[in-house]
Formats: C-alpha cells, structure tokens, sequence
C-alpha cells in the first residue's frame, strides 16, 4: 500500500478511473468535462483514458442532459452527471426531483434509475449569489433521491463509487473547499451505500459538533482550537443527509449532553434545524444542558465582496466561538 | 411548406374517406383494427367509471386519437424503448399492455401496472417495452433521448420512442432533447400528437404556427407529419423513420395531426371550452380513425359487416371480463408506501 497522502481532490478522480475500468455500465456525461477549468483537476485526462464516448462533454442543457442520464439508467446504464455548480443544476430539478427521485414509487418499485449526479459546490472568490450556492438541503428534503457529502478524501473516492453502484438515484456532492484535504488511502472496497453512516471522526466528552461536507472539516479544526482551551469536543460527520441517520448523532449528544451543528447552507429549513430536531425528539428529559446551536450561513444570498464574503461564510472562529458560547451557558451537571 | 400540409391535413371537413389501404396485408389491418378498438372500449370504459365515481385518479383520454400509437406500434419491437405522458392509455395498450393491469392501476389495485401505485398518470410495463409514462409535460422526452443513447452504447439495433403533444413543444427541454438527440446521432422517435389543444387552450393562442415540426426542422432531425387518424400513413411514416433510426441516421420526427373527442381530463366532451372545440368537435368525429379502416376494409372485402359486429362483441366482452378482474384486486398494502422509495429498502 502506497503510503503517500491523496487529497479529496486526487480521491474524485481515483473514483472515476476505478468505477470506468471495472464498470462497463458507467459513463460520466455533463458540461465542462474535456476542461480542467469547471471540474478542477478532479476529471484530468478521464477523456483521453477512457473515450469521449464514454466522458461526454455536453451542450448547454442541464435538465436535457439529467433527463439523458434518467432514461440511460433505465436501460441498464449507470450513468453520472457532472453539474459543475449546484446552482445551474436547479435548471435540472424537473429530471432530478420529479422524475429520478420519483421514478421507483410511483412506478411502484418497477423500476429503478440508477443514476448518479455530481454538483460541486464552489464558492467563495467573491463569485457571488449565483455561482456559490450549498441547495444539499433542498434535495435532502425529497425522498426517492439519496444524497452524499463526502468530507474526508476517503469518503470523496469511497462515496462517489458507492452511489454510482447504487441502484437508486444518488446526489453526490463535493466541495471545492475541501479539495486539499488530504489523507492516505486504503485500496477501494466497493461498498452498499444504504449501509453507510454518519461517523465519529474525533471523541470528545464535553459537546457534540456535527458537520457534513466541509462543514465537517470547520468542525475538525474547531475542536483542535477548543481542545487548546481544554474543552474535549466530539466530531460527527453526517457523510449521508438523505436518508439522514439520527442514532449516531443522538448516542453522542448523550454523553456530550451538549450540541453544535454546523451547516454551509442556509438555516430556515435547513440541514442543521433537521439534525437538531432529530436529536431532540430522541433524547431522554433533561439529557441536554444547553440548548443546541446552529451555525450557518445567515439568510441572505451569497454576496461577491470578499469583505461581506468573509462574515458571510462559518468559519473555525465561528463554531470555536459557538461551542464555547454553548458550555458557558450550560448549567451545571457535575 | 410543412405548414401548408398541416393546414390541409387541419381541415375538418376532409379526410373522412376510408383509408388508402391499397398494397397493406389484410391481416395486419385486422390487428390494427382490433387493437384500436381494445384501446376506445378501454377508454371508454374508463371514462363511465370516472362518471360512476368508481375511477378517482385524473384520467386523460385519447378518444379519437388511437390510429397513431397502433400504427406507431406496428414498427416496434419489445426490445425498443418507449415512453408516454399524461395521455398514454394507448401508447400502453398498443404496445399489448395487458387492459387488466390498465384497469387495475386507474383502480389504485395491486395488481394494476405500477402496482397501484401511479393510477392513469403513471404506467410501466418493461416487458413489452414500455418503460414509463409521466404527466409532467415533456418530461420524459429526454428520457427518451437517454435510452436512445443507451441503445448506441452498446451497438443495439434498438429504438426508442418518445410520445407527446403540441404543448409539450413549448417547454424547453424538447428543445434540449432534439438538440442532444441530433447532435449524438441517436435512434430515437419522437412521435407528437397535435391534436391542436393544450388543455383548453388552442395552438393558435400558444404558438404562431399550428404545426409543431418546425422545431425538429430547425435541429436537422428528418421529419414527417401525417394524417394521425390514418392508420396506414401512420405505420408507413414511421417505417421510414425507424428504419433510418435503427441504421445510424440518427433521430426522427413525426407529427401526428389529430383530435381528441373528450376534454382535457375526465370524460367530459368539453364542446364548450376554448376556441374551435364547439364549432369542429362533429365534423372531427368525422374522421373517425376505426371508422374510416372498417370501411376500407369492408370496401376490399377483407371484413364483412358480421365479422366486424362479432369482433366488436368479443372485444367489448375482453373489456368487460378485464374490468370486472380489476375491480376484485386488492389495494397496496400499507407498507408499500414506504417500501418502494428506493430499490432496497435497508435504508
């Protein structure tokens, strides 16, 4: 085993080479694919590897190409759809929301379209309202459409080749911000995504700091700074928002007995709100000691000035001071 | 040019003659017959059962329009992969979806083609090569696109076949669909039935041309547009189509001119909604496309007028025994409201 560090990056595209090399049913469709410049280095030379038929860079047509991919999974395929920005995917919510995520029930489990699509979000560098959006949340809310946010570079190789093996349609997300985040990998085990949970990534005792994507990563390094200030936090990392799993999360809360979550969407509605909610009505009376937090974006669109970009966005600050804010105000329980 | 042929072929008071039939096998034409007719005594069926109380899903019927999916039927294969909308009773049926698990599935009954679990709107049947059927409009026309890709993939000879309407030419994503499909080369039929109405909207007050193929035109796709009430023309226009699709030529369009006897939904007639509907709502039933075969096929001696009474009988007693089946399955059980979310239900 090479024991060289890959970064979340490097991980997408060892994803992509090991699902094309032993997956004949896969092929990856979408706009901007022959070009380094929408996807990052995430996708480099997939074309001259494996065939522009099999990496098909596409005309200006996201719900068209979504729809393409719905009908090709339909017939045995397994195809991925690349949405460089999850913003211009709106455009693909018809193909995706009403027909992928509803495909199987309301055909009453006759058939499943086995499709996978992957939104980046890429945000920040005063981009502004349309080019930095985080919508995990809004499809989270539609069941029939899995969705996953790889935070590690090992969830960013393993989930991408989970979902695309899954039979139900699957929104893999990755963030542009987590692209230099690095570890070494073990050799790829393909794995059933239904089977995959949130996931303790660092013990703690006094509080519970919950992230999924980069979020996860803001919680890494908060509770570095916290444990500097002697306070242990635990860090859980949601991996799947759809279908969400709320044991991990609540088994913590009860012995941190206190909860932060951070989300890079927005609040009303949002995916922190539901982590929360989901905490609260399994925990015994009295478990918590402060109320929970959320730390999110606040609602507003994303701004372009880097000066309104940099209170706009949570940051390590952000939930270190959070956190902190949360064990001040508990009561005291030892 | 298209534009004056569909003016012609919009005429109401022509096109009532029996059909050309001159050269077509006999015994092809008695099937089609026969498959128009299980499809208006579904239909009709259905839409006494809406009027009963007994059917409460939206149902959209096709009365009048059955020539084009049985004459589109006749070019295909079971392996070919086709797709309906909100009006796709006949695009079901014609193919030999089985009329029970029709009925079964209007009744929300376990049994019915989705498992009781999509009614009218919402019919699959994957062994006869129908892959689904959706109400939001055009929706399922680059899905089309996608199974047609899937075909080329993997070097099948394979078509697939995309229904809609006029208003379905209004949405964007048709636009997206005859571009990709055209761009890539891909072995797909899309099959429009204009049958002028848009709900109850006419496509003059949608569109500033009556005829929907201008579109595929402008995308390089090969185009034919027909009396969609001609059986005959129907199945010769999509002979053309389909045989270029499955040799390489890539994607074909075919324009379907026709009307619908009932409203929008429901089994109401509907004379009184919109513009023209009321003033051309008989003479289009003069155009009856069962009708117009029968007499053709009674004018070359293949039918007598016995033989058509008898097989309107045995036809109407299938609908009957089906209907009386239907009502007898049972409902989903509850848990299937959970269970078919996704394909494996560890969650």
């Amino acid at each position: 085993m090479s024991t060289a560090a890959t970064t979340y990056c490097e991980a997408i595209l060892q994803a992509f080479e090991h699902l094309l090399e032993h997956h004949e049913d896969v092929f990856v469709i979408g706009q901007g694919l022959w070009s380094p410049w929408y996807v990052g280095n995430s996708m480099k030379d997939l074309d001259r590897k494996f065939g522009t038929d099999r990496i098909m860079d596409t005309p200006v047509s996201e719900d068209g190409t979504t729809g393409v991919a719905v009908g090709a999974s339909l017939c045995g395929d397994r195809p991925i759809v690349v949405h460089p920005r999850l913003d211009f995917m709106i455009l693909a919510a018809n193909s995706l929301v009403n027909q992928a995520a509803k495909w199987s029930h309301m055909l009453g489990g006759k058939a499943h379209p086995s499709m996978t699509v992957r939104g980046i979000i890429n945000r920040g560098g005063e981009q502004g309202a349309q080019h930095s959006q985080a919508l995990h949340a809004w499809f989270a809310h539609v069941p029939g459409l899995r969705v996953v946010m790889p935070a590690t570079a090992a969830d960013a190789r393993d989930l991408l080749i989970a979902s695309v093996l899954c039979d139900d349609p699957v929104l893999y997300i990755d963030d542009r911000w987590c692209y230099d985040d690095a570890e070494v990998l073990p050799p790829v085990v393909e794995r059933p995504l239904w089977a995959e949970r949130p996931r303790v990534i660092r013990d703690g005792r006094d509080i519970t700091l919950v992230g999924a994507g980069h979020s996860t990563l803001l919680c890494r390094q908060a509770a570095e700074e916290l444990a500097a200030q002697g306070i242990s936090a635990e860090v859980v990392d949601l991996r799947v928002v759809n279908p969400l799993d709320h044991q991990v999360v609540t088994q913590s809360v009860e012995r941190t007995r206190r909860l932060c979550v951070v989300d890079g969407g927005w609040s009303t509605c949002g995916l922190a709100g539901e982590v929360i909610a989901g905490v609260v009505e399994r925990l015994g009376p009295g478990t918590l000691v402060a109320a929970p937090r959320r730390v999110t974006l606040p609602d507003a669109p994303a701004p372009s000035s880097s000066a309104l970009e940099r209170v706009y966005y949570p940051s390590v600050a952000t939930v270190t001071a959070a956190a902190t804010s949360i064990i001040g105000n508990s009561a005291s329980v030892r | 040019m298209e534009a004056q042929t569909v003016e012609r072929l919009a005429d109401v008071e022509s096109f009532r003659a029996p059909l050309d039939i001159t050269g077509v096998d006999g015994t092809l034409l008695l099937r089609q017959l026969r498959d128009m007719l299980v499809i208006r005594y579904a239909e009709e069926r259905i839409g006494d059962m809406v009027t009963e109380g007994k059917v409460r899903c939206p149902c959209h019927l096709g009365i009048g329009q059955e020539a084009i999916a049985v004459g589109v039927s006749a070019l295909l294969r079971h392996t070919d992969r086709v797709f309906g909308g909100h009006r796709s009773h006949s695009h079901f049926l014609a193919l030999g979806g089985d009329p029970y698990r029709l009925f079964a599935e209007v009744l929300g009954r376990v049994d019915g083609a989705s498992g009781g679990m999509g009614g009218s709107m919402h019919l699959v049947d994957e062994a006869v090569g129908f892959l689904g059927s959706v109400p939001i409009v055009a929706a399922t026309v680059p899905l089309a696109v996608g199974a047609a890709l899937s075909a080329k993939r993997r070097k099948l000879t394979d078509v697939a076949v995309c229904y809609f309407g006029d208003g379905a030419a209004e949405e964007g994503v048709v636009h997206e669909s005859l571009n990709f499909a055209a761009t890539f080369g891909l072995p797909v039929l899309f099959v429009c039935e204009n049958n002028f109405f848009s709900s109850h909207l006419h496509i003059q007050q949608r569109q500033p041309d009556i005829s929907v193929a201008r579109f595929a035109q402008a995308h390089r796709i090969r185009t034919e547009i027909v009396d969609g009430n001609d059986v005959v023309a129907v199945s010769a226009a999509t002979a053309r189509l389909v045989e270029g699709a499955r040799s390489g030529e890539g994607p074909g369009f075919l324009e379907a001119i026709t009307y619908r006897w009932r409203g929008h939904v429901g089994p109401r007639e509907d004379i009184d909604v919109g513009v023209a509907r009321k003033e051309n709502h008989a003479a289009w039933k003069q155009r009856d496309p069962v009708r117009r075969l029968v007499d053709a096929l009674v004018a070359r001696g293949e039918l007598t007028v016995e033989r058509h009474e008898s097989l309107q009988v045995e036809v109407r007693r299938l609908i009957h025994d089906a209907w009386a089946r239907a009502e007898t399955s049972p409902f989903p059980a509850e848990s299937a409201l959970l269970d078919c979310v996704f394909a494996r239900n560890e969650r």
